[in-house]
This record gives C-alpha cells, structure tokens and sequence, in this order.
C-alpha cells in the first residue's frame, strides 16, 4: 500500500515538473509554427489582397493550384534541385570527408577553408556569384574571352540557370555533409579499422566493405535532410534569380514569396504553402518509411 | 617512402578531388577578398582575374565611417544574443525531462518537436507578418526573435536530448539521496554537466540565426531595423554600380562567422555528431 502511493505520488511529481519544463518550448512552437499552420490553412478559403474584406472562395483557390503550370513547373524544378543535389553532394562529401579522416589533424587548415561557403549566408553567396557570374564582367565570361569565347550569361539563359543554381547551391551545401559524414566516421570505432587492417584488408577494401556500410545510417539522415532542405530551398535562388528568367528557376517556395509579397495574392500564396506543407510532408514520410524498411 | 609502395588510381582521383575542390571552393572567394581592395573602376577596366593595383582600403574606411553598418552589425548582435538566451534556456528545459524522465507522453512530444524541423517556414511567412503587424512589432528586429526561437527549437532539443542521455543516472540518484528535488538537480546537476552540449548550440544556432534571411525580409523593412545579411541589400541601392564597395559589405557580413568557427570547429562538429549517430 505505502509502495503503491509512492510510486504514484512519484509518478504525479514528474508529470508536473515536465509540464513545467516543457511548457516554454511548447508555447512558441504553437504560437510561431503550428498557429500560423492552421492560420495559412484557414486563409486558403479566401480570395483577399490583404487590405480589402476577405471574400469565401472554399475550395477555389486549390482547384488554380492544381492547374496552375508554374506551381508544377516550379515542384519540378524542386525535384531537380533535389535528385541533383544528393548525386553532387553526397559522393563529393563522402570523399572529402573520407579524405580528411584519413589525414587527421594535418587536415585542419583544408577542413577551415572548405566549410566556409557553410559559414556564409545565402545572400552574401547570391550576391558574390551573381557579380561573380556577371555577363559582362564576371569571371566566367572573363574565362571564356581568355580563350578567345565570348560573354557567358549563366543566369540569364532560361536554359543554364536551374543547373547553375544547382551548381551554386551544392557549393554552399557539400561542406556541411562533408563535416556531417567526417562526424559519422569519427563515431566509428578505432578498433573496427585496426581489426580490418589485421586482417589484412586494403584501405579500398576498408571503405567499401567496412567503413560505408557502417555509415549507411548516417547517410540516410544526410540524404532526409538534403531532400527536405532541396524542396523548401528559398534564399539564394530568390537572390540570384527571383526564380526568373521566365519561371526558369522557379522553386515553390520563391513562387509563393512572389504570391505573397510582389502580386498580393494572401489566400492564392497561403494555398500554395499549404501545398508546399502537404508535399514535403508526403515525400519526407515516404522516404522515412523506404529507407526504414530496407533495414529490416 | 610507405605512400610511394601505396600508389594506386584511386589515390590519385582522392588527389585531383581535393585539389579541385580547393580551387572551386577559394576562387569564388579569391575573387571576393581580391575586390574588396579595388577601386570602384578597376574592376571593369581591367578585367575580374587582374590583381589589384594597391592595396586601396577605401571601402573598409567609406564603409565604417558612414557608420550606417555599425547599425547593421549592432542589430544582429541584439537579435543573436536575445535569440541565444531565451533557445537555450527553454531547449534545455525541454530537453530534460524528455531525457531523463518517464512518462507516458515522453516519446509523442519528443516526436512531435523533432517533426518540426522539416515544417517549411514559408508556410508561417504570411501569417507572421500579419501578426506581427497586429501586435505593432512589424519592422522592428524585436519581430525576429520569436520565430527565431521556434524554428531553432527542434533541432536544438533533438542535439541536447541526445547530450544529455549520455550523462550517467548516478549522478542524479546521488544527488537525489542528497536531498535535491527535480527543479534543483536541473540547475545544479544537469545544465554544468551539459556545458559542451550547450556551447555546440551557441555555434551551430549561432550560424544560422546570424545568417537568417527570410523572415529578416518580411517582417523588418526599414534600413534602421534590419540585420547584417540584408546590409548587403541595402547598400546595393546606395552604390549601384560600386561592385568592389558591394562585395566589402558582402566580406564584413561573413567574416564574424569565420573567425567564430576557427576556434569553435570542434563543437560545430560534435553538434553534427550527435544528429548524425542517432540518425
């Protein structure tokens, strides 16, 4: 009877204290996420400019979403963005980061200077590649005329500028999976590579057999995060192109920007973020589900 | 003489891979740093690749005696240190029980906030704008902490969590012989012990509060009130067609980060470690 009591009273104390404990963190993620989650929701419904009455649309503006080309163009684009940044930066990251394990401490410097593009803020590198990429005086038109070529125009040709921004974007990225898998390797044990050496095993055979296996499950969490990152990408692209020429580089989240902030069109942009939500949450989901599975 | 007998292909692609990501990860920044000592025609009359003529340092003197980046700088500092306190404060809060404690609703809540970090902001853009319109906080950097605070909050708990399971329950059961309640074992036995944990947050949050662009562009609009990233927007206006002048701001706006990261690299990573064992 005393132990019963005990344990209950035990067990009410803690439901208290972590009431307590996470009631701050619980009230401003309701009040800064999930409020304006359902807010953005609820505003679908109406067609509104921001200053005049709203007006009930109901289910109008996400019939337009579902025929609108730019928005699909742009989730394309997204997807491009996506399939293409985890081909670039994965290997390349895995490399590096196998490389800089591999040195150790004489690595430093080359760990410092290859994770600055990380430490930079996506305008600062919008900014410094678009003077940088500039058709008249940047420096790959300044290549080209070197060779005797003329004015490159990367960003403005509808044709080059998705890939040029995927270009720049894993420019910016491959130093942070770099670090992320040089952390996995570090949480790989030192006795697991003594032991494979013992038995005789070659630093390729090392990397193949043993060292990335043992890191599959630090690359799936790479690859979900570049994936997530890859479809709610804004910054840089909304720097260097404003998803412009003619929707070349659009991506949802710029459309939605211009939506909301250039053409003030409340209720079309709050449908289209909502539609952004619901697919990021799918493919994010979906992912989770495979990559879980293959475990099994 | 033990890496000569080693010599195989596939060192050699490891070798042009690092020597060519040297080259595609500094020219861009060469290029940078190189301008920023250049005077404001140099660069088109002389082509991007020419060195500069002197070592001008008349951006960096224009720039700090216009005193209008102290603004930015003084802006971000604010909005960092304000933002820094109340994150870590109420991520180790939550962090706590959802370490150390059962209870029913632990794994839900620990689940519900991890969730959270792949919620796209730009879905909370609109109605936080209008909110801070309605509370009269719109243009002001004191609009930014909230939703700072918020979005760094998952990943913030989700690395703490992870730092502070590691901690022997002994610890706490000594203390707890010793007479220590729950809200004082937090204060005394738990936040020294997670020291390194919560200096990774400085870091890693540090970065990417520093360097937050989009809801420093809805929710401020006047020069006075914006933070160093959009410096960068700002000053374009100002000097159109003063490219070397631009790209100065663009170098002051990174550099804090730069040093930061020299001396703090190894908490930067352990914050990644901690995301990237438990996957």
């Amino acid at each position: 009877m005393q132990q019963t009591s005990l344990a209950f009273r035990r067990k009410k104390s803690i439901a208290v204290a972590s009431t307590v404990f996470l009631f701050p963190a619980l009230l401003v993620i309701a009040i800064f996420i999930i409020y304006p989650i359902i807010d953005s929701f609820a505003t679908s419904a109406y067609d509104w400019n921001g200053i005049t009455d709203k007006l009930f649309v109901g289910f109008g503006n996400w019939k337009e979403m579902f025929h609108d080309k730019v928005f699909w163009k742009a989730f394309g684009n997204n997807l491009i963005v996506m399939v293409l940044s985890i081909c670039i930066q994965m290997p390349i990251g895995i490399a590096l980061a196998t490389w800089l394990d591999k040195v150790g401490r004489k690595g430093n410097v080359a760990k410092v200077i290859w994770f600055i593009p990380m430490l930079m803020s996506s305008v600062a590198i919008g900014y410094l590649f678009r003077y940088a990429l500039d058709a008249n005086t940047g420096f790959v038109t300044g290549l080209s005329q070197l060779f005797g070529g003329g004015r490159v125009d990367l960003l403005g040709n509808p044709g080059k500028v998705l890939l040029t921004c995927i270009f720049i974007i894993s420019w910016q990225f491959t130093p942070f999976y770099m670090v992320y898998y040089l952390a996995g390797y570090s949480g790989l044990s030192e006795d697991v590579k003594e032991a494979a050496m013992i038995d005789g095993a070659t630093e390729r055979q090392y990397f193949w057999r043993v060292a990335l296996p043992l890191l599959k499950p630090t690359i799936k969490s790479a690859v979900i995060l570049s994936m997530v990152g890859s479809l709610k990408y804004f910054d840089l692209v909304y720097v260097l192109t404003k998803g412009g020429p003619s929707h070349a580089s659009e991506l949802m989240a710029t459309y939605m920007y211009s939506m909301a902030f250039e053409s003030h069109r409340n209720g079309y942009a709050s449908t289209l973020a909502c539609g952004m939500f619901i697919l990021i949450s799918l493919i994010a989901i979906v992912t989770m589900r495979l990559l879980n599975r293959k475990e099994d | 003489m033990n890496s000569k007998k080693k010599f195989r292909p596939s060192s050699i692609i490891v070798a042009v891979l690092v020597v060519l990501w040297f080259l595609i990860c500094l020219t861009p920044l060469v290029f940078l740093i190189m301008s920023t000592f250049k005077q404001q025609f140099e660069m088109m009359n002389n082509g991007v690749f020419a060195l500069p003529e002197g070592f001008y340092l008349g951006n960096y003197k224009a720039l700090f005696e216009s005193g209008r980046i102290w603004r930015y700088i003084l802006n971000s500092l604010v909005v960092l240190v304000v933002t820094l306190v109340i994150l870590l404060s109420f991520s180790a809060f939550a962090s706590y029980p959802l370490s150390r404690w059962k209870f029913r609703m632990n794994k839900p809540i620990h689940g519900f906030i991890v969730a959270c970090m792949s919620i796209p902001i730009h879905i909370t853009l609109l109605p936080l704008y209008l909110m801070s319109v309605k509370t009269g906080l719109y243009d002001s950097i004191w609009a930014l902490i909230g939703p700072y605070v918020a979005f760094n909050l998952p990943i913030s708990v989700f690395i703490l969590t992870t730092f502070m399971a590691t901690i022997p329950k002994e610890l706490e059961e000594a203390a707890e012989i010793d007479g220590c309640g729950r809200y004082q074992m937090f204060g005394k036995v738990m936040l020294p012990l997670v020291k390194p944990g919560l200096a990774t947050l400085v870091i890693y949050d540090g970065v990417n509060i520093w360097n937050e662009f989009s809801f420093a562009l809805t929710l401020t609009q006047s020069a006075a009130n914006r933070t160093l990233p959009l410096a960068v927007n700002e000053f374009q206006g100002q000097y159109t067609m003063n490219t070397p002048m631009i790209l100065t701001v663009l170098f002051i706006s990174i550099l804090p980060m730069i040093i930061v990261f020299i001396f703090g690299q190894d908490k930067l990573i352990k914050g990644m470690m901690a995301g990237a064992v438990k996957g």
